[in-house]
């Protein structure tokens, strides 16, 4: 009856291969209207006026809202966003107008007619041009602007966060630095291109009670934030979310619900739906942020790092969103898993006309890593030391201390160095990292290190409940959301091995109803398990106690001499003497009809303990509770004649700490690794002028498709957190993190030529190589 | 566009076995017909433009985007959702492959491959990935559905490449 390292089957299975999972778009109603965005068409552009009168003129038109109706301004730390543009737009895909109707081809068709005439602005294309003296602004009031207290905007500039990481002295790192690198990097914003485009639908109820249905990472914040921003009672608002269809954080943004809840409050509360067509998926909802980014680094004779000098420039898009976050997290762990006595780092969250960001599966990690891990690469090899050996030997340790000052401890950090170890034997490193097979074909080596801790709300939590029925199941009722990673299964193997029971007898319904689920946090930062984890054991144990209260009353006996399992509760010194819990779990009935206890309900919660704010002038500080750490290698083989490549092989070592399901934990680590190699092999958005974006279909805009996937292995080491349920880890976004420079390193190296920026196409390397000239 | 393309035809569609009689526009493409008519839900839209294959259904027996197929043009056709196995060897071995993971493109694959085993039931790897590349997964690595592929034509998995 062992639930914990058993590949159980996914709760959520059948309904998935059946067609009988429903999404939110799948939820039809009888009577629903429809909404269809209008959005600009320009990256920076005056609105000068919005004629909606041949719109307004279509049969079946309800409503139409613009700017004017909804001049309220979000956003979770800055709130710099309209809901729809006022006097301007600073995006292209940015909503201007909603057109509410009985059908979606009714308001597609008045959409079209909606008359919006602009006069464009001069755009700002990238951060680094974000970034210098007098270029336009942005935002020019950014300083009007509400804001929470741990972001650092600079009004008068495009600045929208700045983090600043100090620790040791860089005269002293100089100064022991024998040799030193200076590497730039730089890709453009992208996308997370979940399946399920963004949907919601929102009613209010002649009783006042706002009903949201929606496909989000966040159903608890858009109570909060509903509440916070339209001035609601939280009780009058649920938030429901069925299952997800793909998020990786590009559903951790609030931005559809709040033009849903004003189109259905303009007509009355009527429901409305409000779905994404995959255009407007890609640029109108954010996106994954771009990166400019400056690494200096030093290193002493022996090859030990002595000093890094950091400088992000994000690019945060039009809005702040979560980017500002983002940055943040990317500096606190801006080295990588490595131990750098003295640090410099400058991270900056840019305002640009790109469209606006929010988080992305590894949130800041992948972007900062591939910095970092160019400039490794490249000083190891200005130093003549192998490049494993290298990251080997600066490996952070137990008894170190991070960027912001966290003394290490075993259960914090893991152990960096045996995953680099294990990695360096499945890749095959000694057979060479740099192949002739032909003359023209080349096989080529390329490695990286990641690790990430989780930069979320320093009090963040989550609850659960588990409900027995009378035969003994129980329902498992939690907020994590199943957005694919199997989660809400993993749980129930949790709630299984404390209670004693099969995982079978425990059953999961995969919708969140805000009214009725006990809050998690956000479905972000892998921290799914990490939290809820430690709320099922608690809400176990808890339900443990009710069950041994009435059997110590039925065996007259005291609770420690009672003990369960399998099913039982049982008398530690004479297990033959047992009541089943389905005698106890709804009270129990003696014989002459008399019951003593009731329905067991166990309850429990969790937030996190110990995490601090940063110091705004140094960074130190505790951005989370633990690391999870690991080591990658990909294996290229490169064409000379032609600059194509194909990636053969992908290698993750990952500490993992206990694993609940090894075949979800497998899962969860390739389809990060493949998405990582899916970013940095194609993927990026393409500009014209003015900002557009121009690719906004799959395509023109591509992703990995079957048969282009290399072959991937994937490997744990076991350090347990001393924190967690069983000493488990997070492990849903870390494999992505080292995989574009884990790519970029071994192309580099089949190449022979410096390859900084993403995506890693062949024209890129044939222009680094040949100067762009034939 | 006048106000004349919201009119409605009668058609009858065939879906699962079973004739069914619905409203449609001209316009309507065959998704949303099988969604919003018959609360068929398991096709889903993800492109709506040819793009992503989570619409795949299949058409007298192939795998069509329904996105791409008006609802008229399948009137006098087959059409089979995913809503219509039950129980087969593709769903199980997705199953027991872990083939999905957030399942919003594993209808799509699964009657795909459906389509694919009837049709080329001795299909080598470059059929396979010729039909299979037009489904995009964006969770998975495909590695898992290779094996589910795999499985359902009775095919060894090999080792590396
Ligand atoms: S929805 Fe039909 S191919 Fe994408
Ligand atoms: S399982 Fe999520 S897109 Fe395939």
């Amino acid at each position: 009856m062992e639930s914990i390292g058993r590949s159980v089957i996914r709760k959520d299975a059948v309904a998935k291969v059946t067609g009988a999972a429903k999404y939110t778009a799948d939820l039809k109603t009888v009577g629903s209207l429809y909404a269809k965005l209008v959005t600009s068409p320009y990256g920076h552009a005056r609105i000068l006026s919005i004629d909606t009168s041949a719109a307004e003129k279509v049969n079946g038109v309800h409503k139409i809202l613009t700017g004017k109706d909804t001049n309220i301004l979000t956003g979770e730390e800055i709130k710099d966003r309209p809901i729809l543009a006022t006097d301007r737009v600073r995006y292209h895909g940015e909503p201007v107008a909603v057109v509410i109707a009985d059908t979606l081809a009714i308001a597609k068709q008045a959409a079209n007619l909606v008359n919006v005439s602009y006069s464009p602005l001069p755009v700002i294309r990238s951060p680094k041009e974000a970034y210098q003296q007098g270029v336009p602004l942005v935002h020019e009031h950014l300083g009007d602007y509400e804001k929470i207290a741990e972001v650092f905007p600079k009004p008068g500039t495009n600045i929208c966060n700045h983090t600043k990481i100090r620790k040791g002295s860089m005269e002293i790192g100089w100064a022991k630095s024998t040799v030193v690198v200076e590497t730039e990097v730089s890709f453009p914003p992208s996308d997370h291109c979940a399946m399920e485009t963004r949907s919601v639908s929102a009613e209010i109820l002649p009783n006042g009670q706002v009903i949201i249905h929606s496909s989000s990472q966040v159903p608890f914040t858009i109570k909060k934030m509903l509440s916070s921003i339209f001035g609601l009672n939280q009780g009058k608002i649920t938030v429901h979310t069925p299952l997800v269809g793909g998020a990786y954080g590009g559903k951790s943004a609030i931005q559809l619900e709040f033009i849903a809840y004003l189109a259905s409050s303009a007509i009355g509360g009527q429901k409305v739906q409000l779905i994404n067509s995959r255009e407007e998926d890609f640029i109108t909802s954010p996106v994954h942020l771009g990166l400019d980014a400056k690494v200096k680094l030093g290193c002493d004779a022996e090859g030990y790092l002595q000093a890094a000098e950091i400088t992000l420039l994000f690019d945060g898009g039009a809005y702040s969103d979560k980017a500002v976050d983002m940055s943040r997290a990317a500096a606190t762990d801006c080295t990588g898993p490595y131990q750098v006595e003295n640090l410099w780092c400058d991270s900056f969250c840019m305002y640009t006309n790109h469209p606006y960001a929010t988080s992305f599966r590894g949130f800041g990690h992948p972007e900062s890593t591939f910095a970092v891990e160019r400039a490794i690469e490249r000083l190891a090899e200005k130093l003549g030391m192998d490049p494993i050996e290298f990251r080997w030997k600066n490996a952070i340790r137990p008894g170190q201390t991070t960027p912001t000052q966290v003394i290490l401890n075993e259960s914090r950090i893991g152990n960096v160095r045996r995953c680099i170890e294990r990695v360096r034997e499945l890749i095959n490193w000694e057979e060479g990292r740099r192949i002739e097979i032909t003359p023209e074909r080349i096989r080529a080596k390329g490695v990286s290190c990641f690790w990430k801790n989780s930069n979320i709300d320093t009090n963040a939590g989550s609850g659960a409940i588990l409900k027995f029925n009378e035969d003994g199941t129980v329902h498992l009722n939690c907020g994590v959301i199943e957005i694919g990673t199997g989660s809400r299964t993993v749980l129930a193997q949790i709630a299984a091995q404390k209670l004693g029971i099969d995982v079978d007898q425990i059953y999961v319904e995969m919708d969140i109803d805000t009214s009725s689920t006990p809050e998690h946090y956000k479905t972000v930062a892998s921290r799914g398990l990490w939290m809820a984890g430690r709320a099922v054991l608690a809400a176990a144990e808890d339900a443990i106690g009710q069950l041994l209260n009435v059997a110590a009353q039925v065996f007259r006996v005291s609770l420690d001499d009672l003990d369960i399992g399998k099913g039982f509760v049982f008398l530690k010194d004479n297990p033959a003497r047992k009541l089943a819990l389905k005698e106890l779990v709804y009270g129990y009935v003696y014989p002459n009809g008399n019951a003593i206890g009731s329905q067991v309900i166990g309850r429990g919660s969790y937030t996190l303990r110990g995490m601090t704010f940063l110091d705004p002038k140094t960074g130190k500080g505790v951005p989370g509770p633990d690391w999870t750490v690991g080591a990658q290698a990909v294996e290229v083989e490169w064409n000379k004649r032609d600059y194509t490549y194909k990636i053969l092989r992908a290698v993750t070592v990952i500490d993992a700490g206990t694993i609940i399901n090894p075949k979800l934990a497998q899962g969860q680590v390739k389809g990060a690794m493949h998405m990582g190699l899916s970013f940095a092999s194609r993927e990026g958005f393409i500009f014209g002028p003015n900002e557009v974006v121009e690719t906004t279909q799959f395509r023109t805009y591509k992703v990995l498709r079957y048969g282009e996937n290399p072959d991937y292995t994937v490997d744990f080491v076991v350090t347990p957190s001393r924190e967690t349920a069983y000493g488990l880890r997070g492990i849903g976004e870390h494999a992505l993190i080292g995989m574009p420079a884990a790519l970029a390193n071994s192309l580099s190296t089949a190449a022979e030529v410096h390859l900084n920026r993403l995506p890693l196409t062949p024209e890129l390397i044939w222009r680094m190589k040949t100067g762009g000239v034939r | 566009m006048t106000d004349q393309s919201h009119t409605r035809f009668s058609v009858a569609l065939n879906v699962n076995g079973v004739k069914r009689k619905t409203e449609v526009r001209s316009a309507d493409i065959l998704l949303d017909v099988l969604r919003n008519n018959f609360g068929l839900t398991g096709a889903k839209p993800g492109c709506l433009n040819g793009d992503c294959g989570s619409c795949t259904v299949l058409v007298n027996g192939w795998p069509i985007k329904s996105c791409m197929m008006l609802a008229v043009a399948a009137s006098n056709t087959n059409i089979v959702t995913v809503e219509g196995l039950k129980g087969s060897a593709t769903q199980r071995a997705f199953i027991e492959k872990n083939a999905f993971q957030c399942g919003y493109c594993t209808p799509g694959f699964i009657m795909n491959i459906e389509g694919l085993s009837a049709i080329h039931p001795d299909a080598d790897d470059s059929i396979i990935e010729e039909w299979l590349q037009s489904n995009i997964c964006r969770c998975t690595s495909y590695e898992e559905i290779k094996a589910a592929v795999y499985k359902v034509l009775g095919k060894k998995p090999e080792a590396g490449r």
